[in-house]
């Protein structure tokens, strides 16, 4: 998965300016940055849910911007993405779900699908809950479950969108440790991006910072933590003195509507 | 004088920009209807919301509306010795105008607003965004049964609208005003032609499509939060109820 010299705009607002990325094959990497830095809106260009005012999006080589809607897709099922509040489906039970991409693009028996739904429960540690609705789901079951759809199709890559934001420490070693299964037992490039420096070593092979519409540094957890660099020390102390000065975020706009879906 | 021209050229952006994003979701909306997946579940289940559930309200609706007609008719044409037409008048005006637009500005209120709440809900929680993440088309997914649904059963709702309005215009009449049964029966049926039941149910589906489409579209632009999903719940409510009265003009002018 890479991104090439990524620029994307809200009114007169640059959140990414130029941002180049690459995700190998069966790596993790963890994006830290302040609130409203515009994280979720470099998450959502890697899948094409925001199009990019200039640069590139590749996956496995194809310019998602450049294939025909229906290739769009195609690459898009590569993919399982984890909201942040969950987005379950409200109107459907949590079975409905995490059967939803299965029904919608396997030929799989109903059968198969029920067993399916089970088996992605298991794995994020929330079995037998089919039934329930999401409305009588806590946060972090919320999120699991939200966990469970992404990984019913068994992508190749797993987007992760601020996993533990508002969860206790409990509920988040839980959620850590569900993800940390889920990547050794499917192996998938991983993009989190969290506040969390605990979740992010815990399960980054990387960890980027991303500041000023572009990702300042690119190092290990080890090199991040022990960095003397003053923007990862900011980050890393929570010292706003340090910080490099930004504009205020406009995260109502980036979750507009968007040119993408018109 | 500036300011004057800045607010009227914002105006005057926001309506093209607005009206533009109507065709554009048409189009997507009338290619998601020939594309598969096909969804007859959804659009079953749109039916039932649309349809079934307004069943009531229209017909309080039209029962009422045709009541008064009979009464506020009598009372003019007692005038020039014309009662017995009121049967008349109050079937033509049910058929051709009073059912279509009145069930259609009931079904915007109901159904209209509650596609916009719906679809803004799931856009300020992130649900549409994973529609797509799932490599769902959320405008074939979400608009096509509910347009489908509307335009199938608005004009369903309209038959229902006209014979409850001329039930109760009858019972007003000759209930209430003393007018001869079978006269109004007669006067009710002796003037009317298929042209004015077609004409009342063309503008019926043309309704239906107009509701769902306007209701999609402002739950599916919501932005913001909570405030958000209110305000497209009204203006669907409005936009919804003025393109149904602008419509209605034009179509009876086609089909008069």
């Amino acid at each position: 998965m890479k991104l090439t010299k990524v620029t994307k705009s809200f009114g007169t607002k640059t959140v990414l300016s130029g941002l180049d990325l690459t995700v190998a094959k069966g790596e993790s990497l963890v994006l830290v940055g302040q609130s409203g830095i515009g994280k979720s809106v470099l998450l959502k260009h890697v899948i094409g849910l925001l199009k990019p005012d200039s640069g590139t999006v590749e996956i496995d080589g194809e310019d998602l911007w450049k294939v025909s809607p229906r290739d769009r897709d195609r690459l898009r099922r590569k993919f399982g993405m984890s909201f942040q509040e969950g987005a379950l489906f409200d109107s459907m039970s949590v079975g409905e779900n995490i059967a939803f991409p299965l029904t919608r693009h396997t030929k799989k028996t109903k059968k198969e699908i029920a067993d399916r739904v089970a088996e992605c429960l298991d794995m994020v540690r929330l079995p037998g809950i089919e039934e329930k609705r999401p409305s009588e789901l806590s946060g972090g079951m919320r999120r699991r479950v939200g966990f469970a759809r992404a990984i019913a199709l068994q992508p190749e890559i797993l987007l992760f969108d601020e996993p533990t934001t508002g969860l206790d420490p409990i509920t988040t070693d839980v959620v850590v440790k569900v993800i940390e299964e889920m990547r050794a037992r499917l192996k998938p490039s991983a993009i989190t991006i969290t506040h969390d420096l605990k979740v992010a070593f815990g399960i980054a092979d990387r960890v980027g910072l991303l500041s000023g519409g572009k990702i300042l540094v690119d190092m290990t957890p080890k090199e991040f933590e022990e960095s003397k660099d003053p923007r990862v020390a900011a980050f890393v102390n929570g010292d706003s003195e340090l910080a490099p000065p930004e504009t205020e975020p406009e995260r109502r706009k980036a979750a507009a509507p968007v040119e993408a879906h018109p | 004088m500036n300011a004057v021209l800045e607010f009227f050229g914002r105006g005057s952006l926001r309506v093209i920009e607005g009206v533009g994003r109507f065709f554009v979701l048409l189009g997507m909306t009338m290619r998601g209807v020939v594309s598969p997946p096909f969804s007859p579940v959804a659009t079953a289940r749109q039916v039932v919301r649309v349809g079934v559930d307004s069943v009531p309200v229209v017909l309080l609706t039209a029962f009422f509306t045709g009541g008064v007609l009979a009464l506020q008719t009598f009372k003019g044409f007692q005038r020039f010795h014309a009662e017995g037409y009121i049967g008349s008048v109050v079937a033509l005006s049910m058929l051709r105008e009073l059912g279509p637009v009145l069930t259609g500005l009931m079904v915007t209120g109901r159904a209209g607003s509650a596609m916009a709440a719906e679809l803004g809900s799931m856009r300020v929680t992130e649900q549409i965004d994973a529609l797509v993440s799932l490599a769902t088309d959320p405008v074939q997914y979400l608009f096509v049964p509910r347009v489908l649904a509307s335009i199938l059963v608005v004009p369903m709702l309209v038959v229902l609208a006209d014979a409850v309005g001329i039930l109760g215009g009858y019972l007003v009449a000759v209930g209430y005003l003393g007018a001869n049964p079978v006269v109004y029966m007669n006067n009710t049926f002796q003037f009317l032609s298929m042209e004015d039941m077609t004409s009342g149910l063309i503008k019926a589906a043309a309704f239906g499509f107009l509701l769902s489409l306007v209701g999609c579209q402002c739950g599916y632009d919501t932005q913001g939060g909570a405030e958000g999903v209110g305000l497209s719940t009204t203006k669907a409510v409005v936009m919804g109820s003025l393109a149904i009265l602008i419509a209605d003009f034009f179509l009876t002018k086609v089909l008069f």
